[in-house]
């Protein structure tokens, strides 16, 4: 069950779960903000906490609503823990990490949407499938949005229409998700007539 | 008519690869290209072993580039139902035979960044179509191929010295062992594990990369079974209106067929789920003996594969 209770979607929609632990030789947790959350109920439900620990390293960055949860984090003790300031600045250790990895680790992501697609989407690149990664949604709902028509993403989209950061279209935000992209898209909205744009209203917190 | 399409074949080539295994070659009547296939795919071989109809699965192992004909390998089994003596005893150059189109249920997942395949016995044929398809795009591999002896390791000599490295032999009688958990280990993030074999190594190999980590969905398998013996009964087909008799060498299938009832099937051997047929009543023991209906089903009792499995008790009502 997630913490976070989404309303029912199209298909394409993400839907999260909650963290189990799972036997590996190694174990990978990427988290932001609340994620940190996830991750000591996650803990908390270990048989061997300690064994868990000594083959896990932690990557964490605060959230897109500032909770910082990094002194959390670093106390769960495990063999590595990097703090991050933002999701970006985290992409290239985390390529790093993924890329090292041997079969048999374990990844668990927690924390809001962007950080977890951009997390599974440089894991599924090696060829792991998708459906191996756990990923439990924690904090905010603001939404990575990809413009269909100038490709540009928007990050911590919060309203409904929105206009787009990088061709200033007004954009509709569509539940339709794309693993790849790591983004949902967004449409244009006033296409057909310009300038008629509903208010934004804030869906995403 | 089930099974899907048939292709009409000559056999060109009958080799003799060691004592236990023959090679086919088969190839179209009218000279034309046949179908494409991805490595991992099988036919099914139809044979009329004097009024015994025979269908069985056969994994092809040639390159999947080559649509001038087909191959495959068949280890003779003296204890089994016919269909491999069969082949070994009574097919020769020049005859005609009819095969179904071919069918993966066991492909390269190509998003991988490597391969890692175990082979045992015979179990290697799908293998060898898997690697030649994997050369044409340059995709990684590393083989480990356990036979009973030299002797009977077919294809073993051309693998090892046309991929070297990636190629690791073991021989059950010099006391050779896939040292498992090892290769398990040392496996980059993104490989993905194929295994073909007896059952005894499909569930070990199973086992072992579950206890190692490995998710579910990268390892992929592959396990024809043979109908199996056993006791001789009765089935009630309640939308055709018979009642056929199974024979201890017969499948419940073939008994259906044999009563010129159409069944559903493309696999027979327990995998594909073409098969798959509602039981409306059941006075006795359902005897699964598929790979596809999951635990839980086989236990709730409400379907069978009547391609491998059988029935003990008084009645069984069946939905065909």
């Amino acid at each position: 069950m997630s913490k976070t209770n989404f309303p029912p979607s199209i298909k394409t929609r993400p839907v999260y779960a909650e963290l189990e632990p799972r036997p590996g030789t190694a174990h990978v947790i990427i988290a932001d903000g609340e994620g940190a959350e996830a991750v000591a109920h996650l803990l908390a439900k270990v048989p061997d906490r300690a064994l868990m620990l000594a083959r896990t390293h932690i990557l964490y960055t605060p959230g897109p609503n500032g909770t910082d949860q990094w002194a959390a984090v670093l106390a769960f003790g495990a063999a590595q823990a990097y703090c991050a300031p933002t999701i970006p600045a985290m992409l290239p250790r985390m390529a790093k990490v993924v890329a090292e990895a041997h079969m048999g680790t374990q990844f668990y992501l927690a924390g809001t949407e962007g950080l977890i697609g951009q997390a599974e989407r440089e894991i599924m690149m090696t060829g792991l499938p998708f459906a191996a990664i756990q990923k439990e949604h924690r904090g905010s709902t603001v939404r990575r949005v990809q413009c269909v028509h100038c490709k540009g993403i928007t990050e911590n989209v919060a309203t409904d229409p929105f206009k787009c950061s990088h061709c200033g279209l007004n954009l509709f935000v569509r539940d339709h998700y794309s693993r790849r992209i790591a983004a949902f898209q967004g449409v244009n909205i006033d296409a057909e007539d310009p300038g008629l744009v509903p208010a934004a209203v804030e869906k995403f917190k | 008519m089930s099974g899907g399409a048939k292709l009409e074949v000559t056999v060109a080539e009958v080799v003799e690869v060691n004592a236990l295994i023959k090679r086919f070659r088969f190839v179209s009547r009218d000279g034309a290209a046949l179908p494409a296939f991805s490595g991992g795919s099988h036919i099914v071989v139809e044979m009329d072993d004097h009024g015994v109809r025979r269908l069985n699965p056969y994994s092809l192992m040639s390159d999947p580039a080559d649509t001038s004909g087909y191959e495959i390998s068949v280890r003779r089994d003296d204890a089994g139902r016919g269909g491999s003596v069969f082949m070994h005893s009574h097919v020769t150059p020049g005859m005609r035979l009819t095969i179904s189109h071919p069918l993966n249920f066991f492909a390269l997942d190509t998003r991988a960044k490597k391969h890692l395949m175990i082979a045992g016995g015979i179990g290697i044929t799908p293998f060898l179509s898997q690697i030649k398809q994997l050369g044409h795009f340059g995709g990684r591999f590393e083989l480990h191929y356990a036979t009973r002896n030299r002797d009977v390791a077919a294809y073993a000599t051309g693998l090892k010295s046309a991929h070297g490295d990636r190629v690791n032999l073991y021989y059950d009688d010099e006391g050779q062992v896939v040292p498992l958990a090892e290769v398990l280990t040392r496996q980059p993030i993104g490989t993905h594990l194929y295994v073909c074999g007896p059952k005894g190594m499909l569930n070990w190999v199973r086992k072992t990369a579950a206890a190692a980590g490995w998710p579910a969905q990268s390892v992929h398998f592959e396990e024809f079974l043979a109908p199996g013996t056993g006791l001789v009964f009765s089935a009630q087909l309640a939308r055709s209106g018979k009642t056929v008799t199974v024979g201890t060498h017969q499948s419940l299938l073939e008994a259906m067929e044999a009563a010129g009832v159409d069944a559903p099937y493309l696999c027979r051997g327990g995998a594909c789920g073409q098969c798959e047929t509602n039981v409306i009543r059941c006075d006795g023991t359902l005897l699964h003996r598929d790979v596809w209906l999951s635990p839980a089903e086989q236990a709730e009792g409400a379907k069978i594969m009547p391609c491998v499995s059988r029935f003990e008790g008084k009645t069984l009502v069946l939905d065909r």
